[in-house]
């Protein structure tokens, strides 16, 4: 971690350098601060900036789309954590969505606040449900924790209806989607809530990585063992790294909520649970970048598989499964071929090219500059 | 007290089918360290075949034994093509692969057969007995679930305590290197322990489907109620499995019986969290650290 910065040889390599080259050599002097504070900031204020230039460019309905797949990212960037860090893995993220999104909608039912207290609130109640739900099944090995959410995502829905005066039964309940400041249109208000929500919970999530927490999250993932005689309290931790997870599903599903306006178990099925983790696989576990993949697959997906079934001119039943069946085969084959996912080929691709450029006697020093931001499997 | 009868004899039955499927998850568990949550989308499946073969006009019979050779080649065949490559690498991996697995069956059902409930029959007449003078819950077709899966369970245990293979899949299973330096071809032995598992499971598959709307996703909680039963029996023995079955089924039937059915999931989570808290090696599990 700690190689000295030598200047680069200028000119000594090579008499003309290419162009790919030259870019290199430029992208080395121009090298990120070390602190992961300072330089998650910078990537903070980066995408921040890039959102902004593409939500302001494109229409209302996009901007709705856009918004769902920072929302998405939102619940991907615990998930992604929870798996790629902590080695745990849950199929019960919906489950947790739906406590955020009822959380959310019965704050505004019944005790209307200010919305980012809400939706911290919201936060939190999924997040404790995680506790509720991981400090038993986290002391065990993985299989334990996905029965437990499984089961989690399959029964929870049916208390809506079970308690329906609560809950508001088949029909749901309201949200207010929040008034959008002076000439924004509500879509693109709503889309930047999302966005900002998304970009402070991956902000979090960077440095969370990058802290005592996130060396303890992989040190468990690597060896329990061997992690409880550093002093390490293991279940403790799976705990965290699961009620994160949680808590990201639940703040995720009250932006679901704020988007829809009405909060309802029949958009939590069980396949978006099972979505939800083959997503999390496609864009590469662990990977914060990869979470992005990830979510515009989830919100594309459903158009991708009408177009795709009417290409292959599908039957209209076999259509209404192509989505789900697509998820399904995306886990298996990401997990055989490509465990790495999306971002680890993207990453493969970029050191080729850094190796091209540079050279392989530079290519410590180019890793170590590139990937810090990223854990892998 | 009439109904009180009634739920203890449903949870009877509940708790057989659940057995089933426990037994099911148990047998590739302890092979392979591998819970299959595709089990009860396979059996799902191989129903569904059933279904079509029953339609063509095939006996109920010929068809029943077909579904679960079918079931077996079919639990074969996935071991071989899906879970022997991973083998070695983090347990995490096959689970994720079975997963997916489980989505890609239900949306192929579901294109094929399309997603209508529907009405599987069942080998013998579903209205309950008549005792005394009143109407029990519980039919000459439930009587057949019980006998059915006392045969698969004393079968199984038959199979790995008598037997010279059942002896060389427990050794393969307690340690796959020992095993194969004495010469056990452990390969072959999980994808059997992967066929044996999803015969069973098929078997379950045709048990549930009458009890039920027929549909691509009628497996989804029978399964889950089926893991629940596992991890309650400790994920390791068959007898474990049936208790742990007969035990999740009268938790379920008193739940759905006295509160509403619409809790009996929620129920199930509820035991399973309780037991995992108090007793994480399960009922009958012994107290030898179980890291999979």
């Amino acid at each position: 971690m700690t190689t000295s910065v030598s200047p680069p040889p200028v000119g000594d390599l090579a008499p003309e350098p290419s162009a790919l080259r030259r870019l290199a050599r430029s992208a080395e002097r121009l090298r990120l601060p070390r602190q992961p504070l300072v330089r998650n900031l910078i990537f903070f204020v980066l995408g921040g900036a890039f959102f902004y230039v593409v939500t302001v460019s494109v229409s209302a309905y996009n901007d709705f789309q856009i918004g769902e797949i920072a929302l998405y990212a939102v619940v991907l960037a615990g998930l992604s954590l929870l798996t790629g860090l902590n080695g745990q893995f849950s199929l019960g993220q919906g489950a947790f969505m739906i406590i955020g999104a009822y959380a959310l909608a019965l704050l505004q039912t019944h005790a209307p606040m200010n919305l980012a207290l809400e939706l911290v609130i919201a936060t939190l109640v999924a997040a404790a449900a995680g506790v509720v739900v991981g400090l038993p099944a986290a002391r065990l090995s993985p299989p334990y924790l996905a029965g437990v959410t499984l089961l989690l995502a399959l029964g929870l829905p049916q208390l809506a209806d079970q308690y329906g005066s609560v809950f508001g039964g088949e029909q749901g309940l309201t949200t207010t989607t929040p008034t959008a400041p002076g000439s924004i249109s509500a879509e693109q208000w709503l889309a930047w809530i999302q966005i900002f929500c998304a970009m402070v919970v991956v902000l979090l999530l960077a440095n969370l990585v990058r802290s005592r927490f996130g060396r303890n999250f992989r040190a468990v993932r690597d060896d329990e063992v061997a992690a409880s005689v550093s002093g390490i309290h293991v279940a403790r931790t799976k705990v965290l790294a699961f009620a994160i997870s949680a808590g990201c599903a639940g703040l995720g599903g009250a932006l679901l909520a704020l988007s829809t306006g009405v909060v309802n178990v029949g958009e939590f099925p069980l396949s978006l649970s099972i979505a939800l983790l083959a997503a999390m696989v496609l864009g590469g576990a662990g990977s914060l970048i990869g979470i992005w993949w990830g979510a515009v697959a989830l919100v594309y997906m459903p158009t991708w598989s009408t177009s795709l079934s009417k290409h292959l001119s599908l039957g209209t039943s076999a259509a209404a499964y192509l989505s789900d069946a697509i998820f399904g085969a995306v886990l298996i084959v990401v997990i055989l071929v490509a465990p790495t996912g999306v971002q680890g080929g993207v990453r493969w691709v970029l050191r080729r090219l850094w190796v091209a450029a540079v050279g392989q006697q530079n290519l410590r020093q180019a890793t170590d500059g590139g990937e810090r931001g990223e854990e892998r499997t | 007290m009439g109904f009180f009868v009634d739920v203890v004899l449903s949870g009877v039955t509940n708790g057989m089918v659940f057995a089933a499927i426990a037994l099911s998850l148990v047998l590739i568990s302890r092979a392979t360290g591998v819970v299959n949550f595709a089990q009860g989308a396979m059996a799902m499946f191989t129903t569904f075949v059933a279904y079509s073969l029953l339609v063509q006009g095939i006996g109920y019979w010929p068809t029943f034994f077909v579904a679960i050779a079918i079931g077996f080649v079919f639990g074969g065949v996935v071991e071989r093509t899906l879970m022997r490559p991973l083998h070695g690498r983090s347990p995490l991996n096959p689970v994720i692969v079975t997963i997916g697995l489980l989505v890609v069956l239900e949306g192929a059902a579901g294109s094929i057969w399309g997603n209508t409930s529907r009405k599987f029959p069942a080998a013998f007449s579903q209205s309950g007995l008549v005792i005394g003078t009143t109407r029990v819950a519980f039919s000459p077709f439930d009587v057949f679930i019980v006998v059915a899966v006392l045969v698969l369970v004393a079968g199984i245990v038959a199979l790995f305590r008598w037997t010279d293979l059942g002896l060389r899949m427990r050794a393969a299973a307690f340690s796959p290197e020992v095993a194969r330096l004495l010469g056990v071809r452990v390969g072959r032995l999980f994808t059997l322990g992967w066929a044996l598992a999803c015969a069973a499971g098929s078997l379950a598959g045709l048990l549930i489907a009458p009890l039920t709307s027929f549909s691509p996703y009628y497996m989804d909680l029978y399964l889950i109620y089926g893991f629940v039963a596992a991890v309650l029996g400790g994920l390791v023995s068959p007898i474990g499995a049936l208790l742990g079955g007969l035990t999740t089924g009268l938790a379920i039937s008193f739940a759905g019986g006295y509160i509403g059915p619409d809790v009996e999931p929620m129920a199930a989570l509820a035991l399973l969290l309780i037991v995992l808290m108090a007793r994480p090696q399960g009922l009958l599990g012994g107290s030898a650290a179980r890291r999979v």
